[in-house]
């Protein structure tokens, strides 16, 4: 699973800091850095964050074009 | 419902060329908007559609494989994929783009989403040089990351634009020294102005960044064919095993030279559907373009062209091309999106609406100068036209209302700290011709990109 946040949508609400702090974390105040990969094991976690997020800035998914055989 | 779905154009060709950012969120919305005909998506890099903002930063950081920023996909998009081969030209006239490797790829309707390439150190032979990089793709990040793994001594950054400046920022938190050398006045300067740059300044320089503005690198020096060094135009040199040449972007449109369109190096002129123009300034009806390459009007800019090369103006510009290739003529939209876009740096959040480059004065609305907050209002003539903030994005909006209805400028009381002294100053944006870094906001004017030559075709 992929994940990519809309980062001139989000505010800095850490939702998903909080529900997948594997994933999410906050660079000083405001600045959100995340894991685009999504680690084995966390992609609930992620669910729960992208559903979370007040300003609906993630996407999750997988990787795009990774089922069309290109490479 | 009558009328939506008449004169659709939901079957046929479509060629993107571009498998970045936008050219997979056009994808993505031609086929949610209910395209039915082939889609072909054509990428000069052999990776699948990936993020290119962590890349100056976590992974830079470490926090991530320069080869996990791949984009997920927001829906199934049953498309073609020719990756590792860039496209060299269009054929307007047969309807055709033309690959690199000789294939030739028939469309209905075409989306130029070529975006840009870092731009490189001019002088070849140093260019080349073993720990000199540029930042722009993944496998760019990659080899930089690993230089920076090896524990250089001292990183030099040549260009103290966003990039260069992200790039400074990781450095000084993984413990490396970093000399910045720009040649603007101030890092930032040419996307935010003096005022703020001058705010830069201080900030660097408080976390430890050797930075060294007014002056240019005049040679890089080497043994051996590796680097060690640099000079700069005031006399003075120093040692360094790795730099990172951060001078802005070039366009990637050398492959429409000969394809009558107005494609320059400022980009690829389209008007506000993100139909491509020819290069008489006549539209055209089955070209379109989007992203970093495009260079549209935008009415809160006095309809000037613009080139943005901003993540959010890729995938708004994508959808909205998307949507006209299939839509009909009275249902299209036009791309007014008011610009936006965010850096971080010395974990500190920058982020920005409107166009601070258009501007000619700024006030400080909140914070000031010393802190490490800040939100600045820029005005043209009396009206409000940017507005940039430092750990302060939930202000953002407010003054995203103000651009869009053209507020007077400076701004009344509201959304600031102090009722006093919003005094506006100059926002002393430069020249960007004498600027190291490439700003990453080009209002390129109304002005065509080269003298016309009248060509004739033959029938």
């Amino acid at each position: 699973m992929q994940i990519v946040v809309d980062l001139n949508r989000c505010q800095g609400y850490a939702q998903c800091v909080f529900l997948a702090p594997q994933v999410f974390e906050l660079h000083g105040e405001e600045a959100l850095l995340y894991v685009p990969t999504v680690p084995d094991g966390r992609e609930e976690h992620v669910r729960q964050a992208v559903a979370a997020c007040p300003v609906q800035a993630i996407t999750a998914g997988e990787q795009a074009g990774g089922d069309s055989g290109a490479r | 419902m009558p009328g939506e779905a008449r004169g659709a154009r939901r079957d046929g060709r479509i060629v993107i060329v571009g498998a970045s950012l936008a050219g997979l969120r056009a994808a993505e919305t031609l086929r949610d908007e209910g395209f039915e005909g082939e889609l072909t998506l054509v990428g000069d890099e052999p990776q699948l559609p990936y993020d290119r903002p962590p890349l100056s930063k976590l992974v830079l950081l470490g926090k991530a494989g320069a080869e996990d920023c791949g984009l997920p996909a927001r829906r199934p998009i049953d498309a073609r994929w020719r990756l590792g081969v860039p496209a060299s030209g269009v054929d307007a006239a047969g309807k055709s783009v033309v690959l690199a490797d000789g294939e030739r790829l028939p469309f209905d309707r075409l989306l130029i989403a070529t975006g840009t390439r870092a731009r490189p150190w001019p002088v070849p032979g140093e260019a080349a040089l073993e720990g000199v990089f540029t930042l722009r793709t993944s496998a760019d990040a990659g080899r930089l990351v690993a230089a920076l793994d090896a524990g250089p001594r001292r990183v030099l950054v040549i260009g103290a634009g966003f990039t260069g400046s992200e790039v400074a920022s990781a450095c000084r938190e993984r413990g490396l020294e970093v000399t910045v050398a720009e040649r603007g006045r101030a890092p930032l300067i040419g996307a935010l102005g003096g005022t703020v740059g001058d705010w830069a300044t201080r900030l660097q320089r408080a976390h430890g960044v050797d930075l060294r503005c007014g002056v240019t690198v005049t040679a890089l020096t080497s043994a051996g064919g590796r680097l060690t060094g640099a000079e700069f135009s005031d006399g003075s040199r120093i040692e360094a095993d790795v730099a990172v040449v951060c001078l802005g972007a070039v366009r990637n449109t050398e492959w429409l030279a000969d394809s009558g369109l107005a494609a320059g190096p400022r980009g690829v002129a389209c008007d506000a559907g993100c139909r491509v123009f020819t290069m008489y300034g006549i539209v055209t009806d089955d070209v379109f373009v989007a992203g970093d390459v495009a260079r549209f009007p935008h009415p809160l800019f006095e309809y000037q062209l613009i080139a943005l090369e901003h993540w959010g103006n890729a995938v708004a510009q994508a959808e909205i091309a998307a949507h006209n290739m299939i839509a009909p003529g009275p249902l299209r939209r036009p791309h007014l999106a008011v610009p936006s876009f965010w850096s971080g740096q010395f974990g500190l959040n920058i982020k920005s609406v409107g166009v601070p480059t258009f501007s000619d004065q700024v006030v400080i609305a909140q914070g000031s100068p010393e802190e490490r907050r800040l939100v600045a209002v820029y005005g043209y003539r009396g009206r409000i036209t940017a507005a940039v903030t430092v750990n302060r994005a939930k202000w953002l909006e407010h003054y995203r209302r103000l651009i869009e209805s053209a507020a007077p400028f400076p701004p009344g009381p509201g959304a600031a700290d102090h009722l006093a002294d919003l005094e506006p100053v100059p926002s002393d944006v430069p020249d960007p011709r004498v600027l190291t870094h490439g700003p990453t906001v080009a209002l390129t004017g109304h002005l065509p990109d080269r003298r016309l030559t009248l060509v004739r075709h033959d029938g």
